[in-house]
């Protein structure tokens, strides 16, 4: 019920925000951060809960809140709802990144801004929904969902591209979606044939015999799904559209929350569902993924538009996360869950300064940039920060997830794994000139421009410690996330007999 | 005929009764007002007989027609639509002109028509339906007389369908020739087995490959398609609006039932041709679609593509013998497709304001209706998110309809069809979203929107949302349906 308590009030949050225009500009932005708060108040209490212990394909997993009711029962389909550690992870960075992004729109959106608070917030619901559904159905609708808002975010109050940008986003991820679904019917079907119960139930689902070629096919409309989103290569390219068009706030959330989704996906659905035909797929997927990681960060470097470097600097670290989840094993898979946080938080930021740039220069290239420490000493140390972070500079969130993919990812496969850290190579190389061509060098005669002001120079604040102290000590996010990792993967070990052993030698 | 046969036809007499009310009433003192009132009066009776007559339970009334769940059902159906249609009309119609009263007759009978169809189980009411409903249709699309355009789809729409009534009458008398039946019942006991002459079996072939051509046409399925643009954008929208839902939910009913009691699943020969039709429909509406800059054609392919998706789902019951499921995932999906194309096409006819040279039908006119008349952006953007599949519609359950249906009976191509199509749907859906939100240009006359299809479209997208979300009543009432089915 909690669950649903927090959906409830981000959306109600939205239709208030909307009304709210009405009467004053300002009310909607507070509104929506109200009710953000709102929906992380309501979560404090699982941060403290004892887990209930649910039966997971006869392997016991822990679950801190689990709620159900009917709904459609003639296809067995229930509101089923449940959070265990990763997903409150994931659900706090959502809310986290949702105050973020409103704080950026702030003084971006003067055009409805009651409009574009309900599709932010009707987003991060989507999104909550994503990460608690535990009904097959229900998560496809929220799949489906969060989508909608986000194309009226983009295609809005985007930039110049934003009709083709918008267009794109809602193509690739609807038909990838699509094919989903249609996995998800066929593997409820074979569940009816082989038992006579049609349920969309998660718990039920997970484990049950399907033979190998259907298993595969099954499997592949998952990942596509997810691997569209996250984004892999090779179907990253809706991506650089998206988020450079995409007003601040939207790249925000899109970097920030939505890539993750796919992330979430893989680890909670594609693998444990069909853990055979996952390591079918492995070396292939995780190919994809150091593919993914060379090729965004070179296309990062060829970039002259500030947003699409970070966009293209997004795919490049996404590719950890797509390697990390399919070298499958505890050190990887920590990696890739500590990589999605501290990507959203460093990717957000740097959206953020992105945002901050066009506001006051009116453009994104960075050739007409140049020399802007002189002129806003604050925003260049910031950036020069988040910069760093995201070259993975020891010691900051991103580096402990880059290094325990790599680490985990080495027993697995060395030459993907050598090809994999080149990318931490060519990371400093983007990100070193990017900061020279827009920071450093001779600033232009004449340009009055202002410093971040406190309201940024806050939310900024507040990322870099969270970035600090995903990296110093990482330790409560791995207490957060080791038992749902660990009978994620013991599941699907145990059901395939093929994996490595569980080592669970912590880190 | 017997008094208990007379109590189920209650809702075709009331019907009746109130086209020979409506004749007199026009006949003695025209006023347009009273015609609109008695129509809907004499519709919602219509309506209120339908659970009467349900608890009676089923009853052959003649070898003609059969009064069951099913029927009664879709006869709800399109008297709701008919009713929405009317009370678009009436928005519409209202400042066209004097003599628009004749307008509710035609409607009327239209529906009459449609409710022998859902009902008839021989061939004779087949016809009987289907000439009633068309004839009726003829002049309801010419209806203003304002300019030529309706006149034209009018004369297009007459001469395709006397051909393609033609083309049916001609099979029936072929498999007439061979069975010697007329009733669905009978027929049943020729399907699967080979008649003894090959020739016979060819000729039966024939006949039935006429048959339904003729009723692919009317359902305008690629390659009978032709007229579907034309006549829908040369109708008054409120037509436009009748003649995307009950003329085509009326002889799919028909179609569902006469597939269902002649076994007509057991031809295999059939079914691959349907199922080319339904491939064919999918790629050439969604395709052809992408071309439009004027809503109405833009729906008009759409719905040559959601016939085709409907399709899939009639397909469905023959491949493994489910045949409960393919009517089940039919009627379904033709309720949200009801839902949706009434909506949609009542937010063109409350845009279409009687100053306008012709309907507000081109895309330039829909640019930032979201920030001009923010309602009829809002009911329009709902309605074709349903359209496009979208979950939180009816649409999505009509569409989730479709991949259960698909999937349980393995028809691969099928489904991928569905998936490019919906894939294609997507981008002229979006583009029509699009240009609403688009900050409005340097437009326009722009009318007030009218009070009764503001509520009309504002009804239909609470029912489209509340179905989407909790679908289960309709899936209770569509499952009881079925079981009335012999």
């Amino acid at each position: 019920m909690l669950l649903w308590a927090t959906i409830l009030v981000l959306l109600a949050g939205g239709a208030i925000a909307w009304l709210a225009e009405a009467w004053n500009k300002d009310l909607p932005r507070w509104v929506s951060v109200g009710s953000i708060v709102i929906a992380g108040l309501l979560m404090v209490p699982l941060f403290v809960s004892t887990p209930q212990t649910v039966l997971l394909a006869d392997t016991e997993s822990e679950w801190l809140a689990v709620s159900s009711s009917t709904w459609i029962p003639r296809f067995g389909i229930t509101l089923l709802v449940g959070i265990d550690g990763l997903s409150l992870l994931m659900v706090a960075l959502t809310l986290l990144l949702g105050v973020v992004a409103v704080a950026s729109s702030w003084s971006e959106i003067d055009y409805r801004p009651g409009f574009f608070q309900f599709n932010l917030m009707w987003t991060l619901a989507g999104v909550v929904g994503v990460f608690v559904a535990l009904d097959l159905f229900l998560f496809f609708l929220f799949w489906e969902v969060m989508l909608i808002p986000m194309y009226f975010l983009i295609a809005i109050w985007g930039h110049e591209e934003r009709g083709y940008a918008a267009m794109k986003f809602f193509l690739f991820t609807q038909v990838s979606g699509l094919l989903m679904l249609v996995s998800i019917v066929a593997l409820v079907l074979v569940h009816h044939s082989n038992s006579g119960v049609l349920t969309f139930n998660y718990f039920d689902l997970l484990g049950i015999p399907i033979s190998e070629g259907v298993a595969f096919y099954l499997m592949l409309g998952f990942f596509i799904a997810f691997v569209v989103k996250l984004p892999g290569f090779p179907f990253h390219t809706w991506l650089p559209d998206a988020h450079t068009q995409a007003p601040t706030a939207a790249s925000v959330l899109l970097a920030g929350i939505l890539l993750k989704t796919g992330a979430y996906g893989l680890i909670r659905f594609t693998v444990p569902l069909f853990p055979g035909a996952a390591i079918e797929i492995a070396q292939f997927a995780m190919v994809l993924g150091v593919v993914g990681i060379i090729y965004g960060a070179i296309l990062a470097f060829a970039q002259t538009d500030f947003k699409r470097l970070v966009a293209y600097s997004s795919v490049s670290h996404m590719g950890f996360v797509l390697l990390g989840v399919y070298a499958w094993n505890e050190l990887t898979l920590q990696g890739s869950v500590m990589q999605m946080v501290a990507h959203g938080l460093s990717t957000a930021a740097l959206f953020m300064l992105a945002g901050a740039l066009q506001h006051r220069l009116h453009t994104r290239d960075m050739s007409k940039m140049g020399g802007l420490w002189q002129d806003m000493p604050r925003m260049g140390a910031i950036a020069m920060f988040f910069f760093v972070a995201s070259l993975g500079m020891p010691g900051l969130g991103n580096f402990v997830g880059e290094f325990l993919v790599l680490l985990g990812a080495f027993k697995v496969n060395i030459v993907i794994t050598v090809i994999a850290s080149i990318g931490l190579i060519s990371a400093a190389i983007y990100a070193l000139i990017a900061m020279q061509k827009v920071f450093q060098g001779a600033p232009t005669a004449g340009r009055a421009l202002n410093d971040l002001d406190t309201r940024e120079v806050l939310v900024m604040v507040l990322m870099m410690l969270g970035l600090v102290g995903l990296g110093m000590y990482p330790q409560p996010v791995f207490d957060l996330v080791d038992p749902v990792l660990a009978s994620l993967y013991e599941f699907s070990g145990a059901a395939e007999g093929t994996q490595g052993a569980w080592t669970g030698d912590g880190q | 005929m017997s008094a208990a046969e007379l109590y189920v036809l209650l809702p075709v007499i009331v019907l009746s009764g109130t086209i020979c009310v409506l004749l007199l009433a026009i006949a003695f003192a025209r006023n347009f007002n009273v015609s609109v009132v008695i129509s809907v009066l004499g519709l919602l009776t219509t309506l209120a007989t339908i659970p009467l007559v349900l608890a009676a339970g089923p009853t052959q009334v003649t070898p003609l027609i059969r009064v069951d769940a099913f029927g009664l059902m879709f006869t709800g159906l399109i008297l709701l639509a008919c009713l929405a249609v009317s009370l678009l009309a009436f928005d519409y119609f209202r400042n066209r002109g004097e003599l628009q009263d004749e307008f509710f007759v035609l409607l009327l009978s239209s529906a009459l028509g449609g409710a022998i169809l859902t009902m008839s189980t021989h061939f004779a009411a087949f016809i009987l339906g289907l000439e009633l409903l068309g004839v009726s249709l003829y002049a309801m699309i010419s209806y203003p007389a304002k300019g030529l355009s309706s006149l034209e789809a009018a004369l297009k729409y007459l001469i395709l369908s006397g051909v393609s009534s033609a083309f049916i009458l001609f099979g029936i008398a072929l498999v007439f020739a061979i069975t010697g039946t007329m009733d669905f019942a009978t027929l049943k006991n020729f399907a699967g087995v080979e008649a003894p002459d090959q020739g016979y079996g060819l000729m039966l072939m024939a006949g039935f490959a006429m048959l339904l051509a003729g009723v692919m046409f009317k359902l305008s399925l690629v390659p009978f398609h032709m007229w579907t643009p034309d006549v829908y954008e040369g109708a008054p929208a409120p037509v436009t609006a009748f003649v995307a839902t009950v003329s085509k939910g009326a002889i799919f009913a028909v179609l569902l039932r006469f597939m269902w009691t002649t076994r007509f699943y057991e031809y295999e020969a059939v079914l691959a041709g349907l199922s080319m039709v339904a491939i064919a429909s999918m790629l050439v509406g969604n395709l052809l679609a992408l071309l439009q800059d004027n809503v109405k054609r833009v729906l008009a392919y759409s719905s040559i593509a959601h016939l085709g998706y409907l399709l899939v789902a009639l397909i469905a019951g023959g491949v493994t013998g489910g045949k409960e499921l393919a009517v089940e995932a039919s009627s379904v999906f033709l309720v949200a497709y009801f839902i949706t194309t009434l909506g949609a096409f009542g937010v063109v006819s409350a845009m279409s304001h009687d100053e306008l040279e012709r309907d507000a039908d081109m895309l330039v006119a829909y640019q930032g209706l979201v920030w001009r008349r923010p309602l009829l952006a809002l009911v329009f953007s709902a309605m074709l998110l349903s359209l496009a599949g979208i979950p939180l519609t009816v649409g999505f359950i009509g569409k989730f309809y479709l991949f259960i249906a698909g999937v349980d009976s393995q028809m691969w191509v099928l489904i991928a069809t569905l998936i490019v199509g919906s894939g294609i749907g997507l981008y002229y859906y979006l583009r029509i979203i699009f240009t609403m939100i688009s900050r409005p240009g340097d437009v326009v006359t722009d009318g007030v929107s009218p009070l009764t299809s503001s509520w009309v479209v504002v009804t239909l997208t609470v029912v489209l949302v509340w179905l989407g979300v909790y679908p289960t009543p309709l899936i209770a009432l569509i499952t009881e349906m079925i079981d009335s089915l012999v």
